[in-house]
């Protein structure tokens, strides 16, 4: 994952509400076996109108989204976040975010920011023609109008965003403790390690349903 | 010093702490890892280019379903039948070889026991009360009906338990969401979780882990809980819970994959100290009074646009909340419908029953209870995907599919099928579904497809009438045919 400590730019000035990942990525773009070259089937269903944001001039290739409450619910699809970044979105600026989804984002380095509303409808506004920055150093997003909204993030996240770490790679050096749990979980909760039941004896097992 | 009073949640919670960070965040093991060949891939890959191996193959289980057609996958030779789709039969061969070469048990696309993941889970007996059990699927919640926590993953955090069994996480909120009185007549589970979420809105449980506690949700068999839990995600809470009990365990004993003798006796005691104790707190409650809801549905293009089956569409400016408003209007253009028309007004043309949310028996037995006798009506296409391998043997065993056959349904074989529209089974543009699925998003069952989110008995009663139904009408009332 590339570091990431800011970003500005353009943005798309779009605040729609409830935005969920089928509308980031129709389903049928999951069939692929890579990461790559999702962001031609970014919100397929919002670009069937001619007026849409994403294909206005004015904001092609912006690195920043603006949207509403709840971006990302619904599925756990984490093409959605492929998508984003596939086409070009780097932070994506919303009063709330879905669970999965603002963890997704983070793992593929964007920076999912929280901020009231009416910071929100603030920046909508300057987007329709000015460019807005988003800060991991200050923690904040500016716009040339001297506007500063000040927005938290997890100390680890914003680490792991700032020095592009690679958390598989963190966690595997915790083997140590990972065994000594697993010790403890054989120990007092035998019944929990997996039998591998399942090969070869379910096939003629009760099939009950 | 006197024990503070723990939710379900904090208990799990605590026995899966592999360690805690400085700023409050922990390492949580997992017990139980279910893959399926969409969201697996990318993972796999990742593995691969850094030389890591699986850590617990033993605690990971895969069976394909997303995209599988729901056709038959033996020819009358037994031979298997090769998906015409040339990447959905790619991503089905990129997971058996993943798991080949990781070693981890694989469900085959023509096994009796394949189904939908979080069909299969429970039916093996993988999915035990007091686990952690993620997949890369965001209905992974349902498996909270056990006493599971469970919950939906993207693709690096699959990675990342592949490689460690563990994921590093933030403790959630807790939000009790209650369910007292008595069900009405032909009011089933999906009823309840529609009218939950209709009540605290898509966003209403985010950053949250719901627990269903109640008299109804005591009252409610393993299969009905299976439904709620399900649509916790669509309630904005990654999981949602219900603490175990007898109907629990009578449910897992004797399951392939669930503990056995001995074993089976120390995880019972265990499984006693979860619930919720007397004073625990959790941060926010939700009541519901279920005595007098009617079968719910959705109107709109979010889950949270609930209605009666008995109301109307709803006019946008009836909403306080502008963006509210504006959601509302782009829904019911989406939806081709009318404000002030009356739900039962409403024509559809298709009807599928299946998902993980409403697939298992007893949601096949409460749409044959209104199929028989009837027919689906002219020009409908009305679908039936059985949850698994396993409930489609049950259901033909009580002669369900000679019901549904016989009144014009399409009887099919397992997977997720039109619930999100991955294989071929697709609503086309514009058509209007009457579906048992989780979620009525814009082109959710296909491009430019409608969906109205409903019960399996209401989704059989618009199959034979042709509309939208309030199902009770179909049907004797108490002391007549059982739903």
């Amino acid at each position: 994952m590339d570091p990431v400590t800011q970003v500005s730019g353009k943005a798309y000035p779009w605040g729609q509400k409830n935005v969920d990942t089928d509308v980031i990525i129709p389903a049928h773009w999951l069939k692929t076996i890579t990461r790559e070259g999702l962001g031609k089937g970014a919100f397929e269903t919002v670009r069937a109108d001619p007026a849409n944001i994403f294909d206005d001039p004015r904001y092609a290739g912006s690195p920043i989204l603006i949207a509403g409450d709840n971006f990302g619910c619904g599925s756990s699809r984490e093409h959605a976040a492929w998508a984003l970044g596939d086409m070009g979105i780097k932070a994506v600026i919303a009063p709330s975010f879905s669970d999965i989804f603002s963890g997704n984002a983070f793992k593929n380095g964007i920076v999912t920011v929280v901020l009231p509303q009416d910071a929100i409808d603030r920046l909508l506004e300057v987007a329709q023609d000015q460019p807005i920055s988003v800060d991991l150093e200050t923690m904040t997003v500016t716009t040339p109008f001297q506007d500063r909204f000040a927005f938290e993030l997890d100390a680890f996240r914003r680490q792991c965003l700032m020095e592009g770490l690679d958390e598989v790679g963190l966690t595997l050096a915790r083997d140590t403790q990972i065994s000594k749990y697993e010790a403890g979980v054989a120990t007092h909760r035998p019944w929990m390690s997996g039998e591998r039941a399942y090969a070869g004896t379910s096939v003629e097992s009760t099939g009950r349903t | 010093m006197a024990i503070r009073p723990r939710t379900l949640y904090e208990k799990i919670w605590d026995d899966h702490v592999v360690e805690r960070r400085d700023d409050g965040t922990c390492l949580i093991y997992i017990d139980r890892h279910l893959v399926h060949e969409v969201t697996s891939p990318q993972a796999f890959s990742g593995l691969r280019a850094h030389g890591r191996a699986v850590r617990r193959p033993d605690l990971t289980l895969a069976v394909p379903d997303h995209n599988l057609p729901t056709t038959k996958r033996r020819d009358a030779g037994g031979n298997r039948v090769p998906i015409a789709d040339a990447e959905s039969a790619a991503q089905l061969d990129a997971l058996e070889r993943n798991t080949a070469d990781f070693g981890i048990d694989y469900i085959d696309a023509a096994a009796p026991e394949q189904g939908i993941v979080h069909v299969v889970g429970p039916e093996q007996g993988f999915t035990l009360p007091g686990t952690t059990l993620v997949c890369g699927d965001s209905h992974t919640s349902a498996h909270g009906a056990l006493g599971a926590l469970a919950f939906g993953i993207g693709t690096s955090e699959v990675e990342h338990v592949l490689a460690t069994q563990t994921l590093l996480l933030g403790q959630s909120k807790t939000m009790e969401v209650r369910v007292d009185g008595t069900l009405g007549f032909g009011v089933s589970p999906k009823d309840v979780i529609l009218a939950i979420i209709g009540k605290i809105g898509a966003a209403g449980g985010t950053g949250h882990v719901l627990e269903y506690t109640g008299s109804i949700i005591r009252a409610m068999s393993i299969e009905g809980r299976l439904t709620i839990a399900n649509m916790s995600i669509e309630g904005g809470a990654r999981a949602g819970l219900v603490a175990p009990d007898e109907t629990t365990f009578a449910y897992l004993k004797g399951r392939p994959m669930a503990p056995k003798g001995e074993d089976w006796e120390q995880a019972v005691t265990y499984w006693r100290t979860l619930p919720s104790d007397a004073n625990a707190r959790y941060d926010a409650l939700v009541t519901l009074d279920a005595t007098n809801i009617a079968p719910q549905l959705t109107w709109g293009t979010s889950p949270e646009d609930v209605v009666a089956i008995t109301g109307f569409v709803p006019d946008p400016d009836s909403f306080a909340d502008p963006a509210k408003r504006d959601a509302a209007r782009k829904s019911l253009d989406y939806m081709g419908l009318t404000p002030g028309t009356a739900m039962q007004d409403v024509a559809v043309d298709y009807v599928f029953i299946g998902s993980c949310t409403n697939s298992r028996i007893e949601d096949l037995r409460a749409a044959a209870a209104v199929a028989n006798g009837r027919h689906v009506a002219p020009g409908m296409h009305a679908m039936i995907v059985p949850g698994s391998g396993l409930v489609k043997r049950q259901a033909e065993a009580e002669g369900l599919d000679r019901i549904f056959l016989a009144a014009g349904f399409d009887w099919r074989e397992p997977g997720c099928s039109m619930c999100l529209a991955m294989n071929p089974d697709k609503v086309p543009p514009g058509k209007r579904c009457a579906s048992t699925s989780n979620r009525n998003f814009v082109g959710r069952q296909g491009p430019g497809a409608r969906t109205h989110l409903v019960s399996p008995a209401m989704a059989a009663a618009a199959a034979v009438t042709g509309r939208l139904s309030d199902v009770r009408d179909l049907m004797s009332g108490p002391g007549g045919d059982s739903l």
